[in-house]
């Protein structure tokens, strides 16, 4: 029984602790900048410079205008790499422009300010950056940050900006790589005039990413632009996602087989406690088959009730940890390695806790199948003689 | 008509090293509603023999026909079906079902063989009743004596019909009023319902109250007597 009760905590907690930290990395992913589907000039994926860049957005903005239903939030924005230096340090790190009302609804930044405050829509020289970046630096609100990188012109463009406001991310990797100016700011020092790099895509459901990304693939031209989904964006996650969904099979199987073991055992030790009644049961006339049967019902309730009380357990643990996660913050350098937060909340999908129960209730009765069949075939002077 | 048929049925059995001959070739006839004893010393081969009859075991070689059926050509689940609606058992240590109620333990065979329970109730308390176990039903077998508890072995044994009852020492574990008293249940039930008995034993007394003494030595039939009493 305790090894039942385990065996199901462990299979749908530890799950849905895994898949907290999945979804954790979707959702960082997608709300660092990725958003569920992205909008670029054909090649800018492949090479994303400048020259890569949507010169004239506004039929592209047209076309979602048309397209796209009045619930789903986009936003356009420049992003090229640049080097950012004061007179301490220098680093490489991605120059993004934003609309900042709009940015505020599809990503991370709107809410993530600690210090200072957000980019205004008329801010010339202000800019946002990340805590990490700022240490690093060692920098704070109000003091310049001098950006330089490639304009239109394939010259150098550099730009002091004064820092506004300073953000928090999930990962620290994430403050050192972003800082933000707003859209015209970023287009004026590169020259880009009207010009954006990419457009963002937010939907209320993400289930609908293929529906939405093919509706945009046959509307736009596929001559001039790309439509790439969240999975195509972030290759790293989908595959760990992919390599998940096989890795959380293997470990239930695992701890099945570990489970098994004591089923079969505790199974067979009530067996041979009870040899002498099993003999005797057949002495007065009861089939080898309803042997069989009764053990296997014996079993099935075991199941049943080890399954009642882990699925409790683990949904226990599961409640408990829903406000305050799991804090990785101490291993947060080598988690972020994995894009992976550093408060881990437990999420349970429903086809996991089928999954375990299904694996452990099936596979629960065939391992019985051995003990009752063993209990089955004693032959009643074997079992009567048992003392 | 014989009810139970044996030809030279051989049986051997391995203690460690050495190997026991426990039936050395016994041929049998046994006729219906007889009232048979089994007798002979500890180790001659009547218990043995008597879980040949039941299907209990099975012999090395020879042949064993029960009310028609020859039990080499019977499956396991065929040999619990001809026990279930054929044969009773009583055995020497009672052997009931220790946390069922001798109510339920007259039940039990009914409930394998799917009597209604209301029919397998009124049959159960009907069969207690014969054999003096008026108000005992609800006892469990740790609350009855030795005597009282073997009566409702008799009456588990008895209540299906069925038309053998086999009896292995039935008196081995009780006292000689209770022992008395047991046989002549037995032998009433043989006379009035005409159930065939077969017991074993190796007590005097017992030996008296049987119509054929059957006398068993080292595995083999050494005397075999008719006899009225």
């Amino acid at each position: 029984m305790t090894a039942i009760v385990i065996g199901v905590w462990s299979m749908i907690f530890l799950g849905a602790l895994m898949r907290g930290m999945t979804d954790q990395m979707v959702k960082n992913g997608i709300s660092t900048l990725t958003g569920h589907i992205q909008v670029h000039h054909k090649g800018y994926r492949n090479d994303p410079v400048i020259e890569n860049s949507m010169t004239d957005p506004r039929q592209v903005v047209s076309i979602l205008e048309k397209t796209l239903p009045s619930d789903l939030r986009w936003s356009s924005r420049v992003r090229v790499n640049a080097v950012v230096s004061n007179a301490r340090h220098t680093a490489g790190i991605t120059f993004v422009g934003i609309n900042p009302s709009q940015e505020a609804e599809i990503s991370f930044i709107g809410t993530a300010i600690t210090q200072g405050r957000y980019l205004k829509d008329d801010d010339t020289y202000g800019i946002v950056v990340g805590k990490a970046l700022a240490e690093k630096f060692g920098t704070k609100s109000g003091r310049k940050m001098l950006i330089m990188s490639q304009d239109t012109d394939k010259e150098i463009a550099s730009r002091a900006f004064r820092i506004v406001g300073i953000f928090r991310a999930e990962m620290e990797a994430t403050e050192k790589q972003f800082v933000f100016v707003t859209m015209q700011a970023a287009q004026r020092m590169l020259k880009m005039k009207n010009g954006i790099s990419e457009i963002s895509l937010v939907l209320p459901d993400a289930k609908d990413v293929d529906t939405v990304a093919a509706s945009l693939r046959s509307v736009l031209p596929a001559v001039n632009y790309e439509v790439l989904t969240w999975r195509e964006l972030l290759p790293f996650v989908t595959a760990y996602l992919n390599i998940y969904d096989g890795f959380i099979f293997i470990w239930f199987i695992v701890v099945f087989i570990a489970m098994g073991f004591g089923i079969v055992n505790t199974t067979l030790m009530a067996v041979f406690e009870r040899i002498r009644e099993f003999g005797l049961l057949k002495a007065l006339g009861m089939k080898p088959w309803w042997i069989i049967k009764e053990v296997l019902t014996e079993s099935f309730f075991l199941l049943i009730i080890g399954m009642i009380i882990g699925n409790a357990l683990s949904f226990g643990s599961v409640f408990a940890l829903s406000r305050t996660g799991i804090d990785l913050s101490a291993f947060a350098s080598g988690s972020e390695y994995f894009g992976i937060s550093r408060v881990i909340y437990p999420a349970v999908y429903m086809y996991d806790v089928i999954m375990a129960n299904l694996v452990v209730f099936v596979l629960g009765l065939l391992v019985s199948v051995y003990p009752a069949v063993k209990a089955a075939r004693f032959t009643p002077i074997e079992a009567l003689a048992q003392t | 008509m014989n009810i139970v048929e044996t030809v030279d049925v051989k049986k051997t059995y391995q203690q460690g090293k050495v190997e026991v001959t426990a039936l050395g070739g016994v041929s049998l006839s046994i006729q219906k509603g007889s009232f048979v004893a089994l007798a002979g010393p500890s180790g001659s081969g009547k218990t043995t023999m008597l879980n040949m009859i039941g299907g209990l075991d099975s012999p090395d070689s020879g042949r064993i026909i029960v009310n028609g059926n020859a039990l080499e050509s019977l499956s396991q689940a065929k040999l619990a079906g001809l026990r279930l609606h054929n044969i009773g058992f009583i055995f020497q240590a009672y052997n009931l079902i220790p946390v069922l109620s001798a109510l339920e333990n007259v039940e039990f065979v009914m409930l394998l063989q799917g009597i209604p329970s209301a029919e397998r109730r009124d049959r159960a308390i009907s069969i207690l009743d014969d054999v003096g176990l008026e108000g005992t039903y609800n006892r469990r077998p740790a609350e009855l004596s030795g005597g009282q508890q073997q009566r409702v072995a008799v009456a588990r044994a008895i209540v299906s019909n069925p038309s053998i009852v086999l009896a292995d020492e039935p008196t081995a574990n009780l006292d000689s009023k209770n022992g008395k008293g047991l046989l002549e249940m037995m032998r009433k039930m043989n006379e009035e319902k005409k159930v065939t008995f077969i017991f074993s034993t190796h007590d005097r007394m017992v030996m008296d109250y049987a119509r054929r003494l059957i006398l068993i030595r080292d595995g083999l039939v050494a005397d075999d007597e008719v006899r009225e009493t």
